[in-house]
């Protein structure tokens, strides 16, 4: 019989294993799908660190995967960068980004975080609009094939784009793993369970969950950089308020405050809408509908309620 | 023109804006002050009201006049009773839990947003003004000592604008009644002052928080109704009024009425006279910081009396 903690790490590398084996047999369609799914669940990754994790409910993580996302964008569109240093460039904006909101959010609580956080991922978004002639605005703009190169491999081409995907999500979902079994991690759930009792047991909680934020933003960001090097396309509906509710979504409907949960979410909505779109232009109705079902029936989402039903080791 | 001319057209169409905001947004702070909720749908229940004004007058068929009349009566009270609707089946069933209705409401906006879509379309539609007769203003001019009154070409206001701010000043006096002078009045303050207590002494507190989800909306409804025939009808509408609501919330001190009328008055005519001077999104960036930083460092609004 195995011990919980191995199962754990067991269950998620099968996770990891069926997803670089699945490559080989998708059609081309879903390859396609599969390869932007792993993108979008690591940036729900990150917004599941500091929401389903710390227990920080933001409404404004767009403007963090936009960061990545422009960061890396202009930096090979405006001055030319390699691929490397244009990743880098996006994850620093992010970081710095994060920890510059994430001291002034951190100021309030509940309600108030939450249109703090809007708010300044809305002057974000207002932000890319007004420098239209860089950003290009709602039109947004595309990198050239040529461009995207990493160490001789165009990172255009249908198997090294999902090998991409598949690199980034390992890493985000190894170190969400590593995070949420470490002390740091369980200081996080303490957070979120009881937040008086954890600063009584003499945990500096500010600290905590400021690096949270910053943890995610930049993994939230590394996301966004990634997007835009795998896919070529720097857009602001990226910043949108959309983008910010996107990551929620997911994140409650797989599960909040499970690693795979953002994963699974990602994997049931994108189908969801791709089905629903073939059927009407309305699809973001799907999304309307399934919100108020989870927040009235299922608050734990699908492996959240596995967890507490099945799997009881699952991290 | 003239700058002084200019400028008095801005505080015109100030006006007009913080005529309406502060209608829309006293539904918001109601809703907040009752029930301790943010109600993110806000703006979508301002679209319906829009929307259906259209629908409305189409149905009243030739005169303006009387599809107004209809729709300034039906609108509001329809919007209210789908928000009670609303509100009886799925804000009562997560317990009014904030952070879960913040989920449900956005999962709200969506589908009224969307139903809108697939019913009424994509198109802006335009509803005709019931009255629209072209006030010229004079404005005084100094000049070699002597006070002379005349009348600048292009200084004016219609009739039906001048009529939305007095509506809007009756409706807000009719609020302020409400609130104060009847039973529901102070039986929606009691709730708002101690939910527990209300309940211990008989309020039916499940019935107010349906009132004022209701009364909410169809503020916010009403406020749509009075816009229309200037600005068209439009499913995607919602967002900016959501959007200036929050600020005059959040800057009036959440929840409380006086504070968000003040507010409202503040914003309707700095946003006036701002958009002349600056472009529409920088003037929109600088608004949004502007309400992030108060609830940072003001958590309790400018005027900061309401709790927290």
């Amino acid at each position: 019989m195995m011990s919980d903690s191995k199962k754990d790490c067991f269950a998620h590398g099968g996770v990891l294993l069926f997803l670089f084996a699945l490559q080989f047999f998708l059609p081309a369609y879903h390859h396609g799908n599969m390869a932007r799914i792993m993108v979008l669940a690591s940036y729900a990754i990150g917004y599941n660190l500091l929401f389903g994790y710390t227990g920080l409910l933001s409404l404004g993580h767009a403007i963090f995967f936009a960061a990545g996302l422009y960061g890396s964008g202009l930096a090979i569109s405006q001055f030319g960068f390699s691929v490397g240093v244009a990743l880098v460039i996006g994850v620093a904006a992010g970081c710095v980004l994060s920890a510059v909101i994430g001291a002034l959010a951190l100021r309030t609580e509940g309600v108030a975080f939450m249109i703090v956080t809007l708010m300044f991922a809305q002057a974000g978004y207002l932000t890319v609009l007004y420098f239209g002639e860089f950003t290009r605005g709602d039109e947004g703009f595309v990198l050239a094939h040529a461009d995207r190169v990493l160490w001789g491999v165009s990172l255009s081409d249908q198997t090294s784009k999902y090998f991409s995907a598949f690199s980034l999500f390992c890493v985000s979902l190894i170190m969400c793993l590593a995070l949420v079994r470490s002390r740091f991690g369980k200081v996080l759930i303490a957070i979120r369970e009881n937040e008086e009792r954890t600063q009584m047991l003499g945990y500096n909680v500010v600290w905590y969950k400021f690096c949270t934020i910053i943890l995610s933003g930049s993994i939230s960001a590394l996301a966004g950089a990634t997007y835009a090097l795998l896919f070529g396309y720097v857009g602001a509906s990226f910043a949108s308020v959309e983008y910010s509710i996107y990551p929620l979504l997911w994140v409650l409907l797989g599960g909040a405050g499970t690693v795979i949960g953002p994963l699974v979410g990602m994997i049931f909505m994108f189908y969801l809408i791709d089905l629903s779109s073939g059927v009407t232009t309305a699809y973001m109705l799907v999304a309307g509908v399934v919100l108020v079902f989870l927040a009235v029936f299922a608050p734990q989402g699908v492996m959240g309620e596995v967890r507490s039903r099945i799997w009881k080791w699952l991290s | 023109m003239d700058f002084g001319p200019y400028l008095m057209l801005a505080i015109m169409e100030g006006a007009l804006t913080a005529a309406v905001l502060a209608l829309t947004a006293s539904g918001l702070a109601l809703v907040f002050g009752v029930m301790r909720v943010v109600n993110v749908a806000h703006g979508e229940f301002f679209m319906l009201g829009a929307v259906l004004a259209w629908w409305v007058t189409q149905l009243a068929g030739g005169s303006p006049v009387l599809g107004f009349l209809l729709a300034l009566c039906v609108v509001p009270v329809l919007v209210g009773m789908l928000a009670a609707f609303v509100d009886m089946t799925i804000l009562k069933r997560i317990n009014y839990d904030p952070e879960r209705t913040i989920v449900a409401t956005i999962g709200i906006l969506y589908i009224l947003q969307q139903v809108t879509l697939m019913t009424y379309g994509p198109e802006a539609r335009p509803v005709a003004p019931p009255f629209n007769a072209r006030i010229a203003l004079p404005w005084i001019d100094m000049s070699d000592g002597t006070l002379r009154l005349y009348w600048p070409w292009g200084l004016s206001i219609t009739s039906y604008k001048l009529f939305v701010i007095g509506a809007a000043c009756v409706v807000l006096l009719g609020l302020w009644a409400l609130m104060t002078k009847t039973k529901l009045g102070l039986l929606m303050r009691a709730t708002e002052q101690d939910r527990e207590m209300a309940l211990a002494f008989g309020i039916p507190v499940q019935r107010i928080y349906a009132i004022a989800f209701g009364l909410g909306a169809g503020m916010a409804a009403l406020a749509a109704v009075l816009i229309v025939p200037i600005q068209q009808a439009h499913y995607l509408m919602g967002g900016d009024p959501l959007l200036l609501s929050f600020i005059v919330v959040i800057i009036g001190g959440l929840g409380s009425l006086p504070g968000a009328i003040l507010a409202a008055l503040l914003i309707g005519l700095s946003d006036g006279i701002i958009s002349i001077f600056f472009s529409p999104t920088l003037a929109k960036i600088f608004a949004t910081l502007f309400v992030a930083f108060v609830l940072v460092f003001r958590p309790k609004g400018l005027w900061g009396t309401g709790k927290p």
